[in-house]
């Protein structure tokens, strides 16, 4: 597992060794929830802002 | 080799649990982000995706984009295109309209709650104090219980209705009034792949609101024949393929078909029910490229 740093708080955010380019996750201590947007290296975004037709 | 892609906005649990199931029959799907699709709108599908295979060389393309325009328009480039994209189209573009959902329940005789629309600010009051309050204004495309309001009489009507005519743009301003449906606490989420309900959840919560985005609590609830037959009709109503069929129990008159949903999120569903919904998911999808094919 390896780890990052959450774009907004700076945060240590721990990478599942199952992750996936492009998964959100959450950072662990703002909640904030973050793309990954690469994974070799890992780089963390901040995810897209929810909009109007998000949804199911 | 059969070629996959996977529409998404970005990879939430649904997703990767889709894939999963994908890599677990021997394929490995690719990602195609909706947010580098270019389509040229006036060629063929021989262009290429954002991930430099042409379209035309996806043996099945699965829509899972978050974002319910995205995910229509694709749909409908790639149902031009005469490719093998689930769901389909018509089948999506039904089920994002609530309004339209309920026309394709009613010409199917599918029990569903009472619901109005009108286009007017007076007219939606007389249409909210038609069904009685408390009423429940729904914006007719939206998901995950957003901007749903149960409207309990006509000055929370009038200002409700005041705000979304003043904040909201035009979609805001078709309003869609359904009957409120004294459920028991709960309401049921059923998952049809296919022709068969394959399991369904309820969704208990204290707020009448239940959907789990919403902290809505998922526990299994058997599929009875009832409940089979109902989501069955409902599916068929709107064209068929992978949905989500919620419903409610009213009191007298039983299950009601509230909505249906064409992009399911469903990452609470199977602890509680035991079935894998992603393997069901997948296997549906590829046996429709073998029907095709």
């Amino acid at each position: 597992m390896s780890t990052s740093t959450c774009p907004e708080c700076a945060a240590n955010v721990a990478i599942p060794a199952n992750a996936m380019q492009h998964e959100l996750i959450p950072c662990p201590d703002c909640g904030t929830e973050l793309e990954i947007v690469s994974l070799n290296p890992v780089v963390l975004e901040l995810a897209p802002e929810v909009e109007e037709d998000w949804g199911e | 080799m059969m070629r996959v892609g996977v529409v998404v906005s970005h990879i939430r649990p649904e997703e990767k649990l889709l894939i999963s199931a994908f890599q677990a029959r021997g394929i490995e799907p690719d990602i195609l982000l909706d947010r580098e699709i270019i389509f040229d709108l006036t060629a063929r599908a021989e262009q290429p995706a954002p991930s430099g295979v042409p379209w035309s060389a996806y043996d099945l393309i699965m829509e899972r984009s978050v974002s319910t325009s995205r995910g229509l328009y694709t749909l409908a480039v790639l149902g031009s295109w005469g490719l093998n994209a689930i769901n389909r189209y018509e089948t999506a573009a039904t089920c994002a309209d609530k309004l339209r959902t309920t026309i394709a329940l009613t010409r199917a005789g599918v029990p569903q709650p009472r619901a109005l629309t009108a286009f007017d600010p007076d007219s939606a009051v007389q249409a909210i104090e038609t069904l009685g309050y408390p009423a429940v204004l729904k914006p007719v495309t939206g998901s995950w219980g957003r901007l749903l309001a149960r409207v309990h009489d006509r000055d929370s009507a009038e200002a409700i209705i005041e705000h979304r005519q003043t904040l909201g743009d035009y979609n805001h301003h078709t309003y869609y009034v359904q009957e409120y449906v004294a459920k028991p606490g709960r309401d049921i989420r059923a998952f049809v792949v296919g022709t068969r309900t394959i399991c369904a959840i309820y969704r208990d919560s204290p707020h009448w609101i239940t959907n789990t985005a919403r902290g809505g609590r998922a526990s299994n609830c058997p599929v009875t024949a009832e409940l089979d037959d109902l989501c069955q009709r409902a599916a068929q109503a709107v064209g068929g393929g992978i949905l989500a069929i919620d419903v409610l129990e009213d009191p007298e008159r039983g299950l009601l078909v509230n909505e249906v949903n064409h992009t399911m999120e469903f990452r609470n569903s199977s602890a509680p029910t035991g079935v894998d919904i992603a393997a069901e998911v997948v296997e549906y999808a590829l046996s429709a490229v073998r029907v095709m094919a």
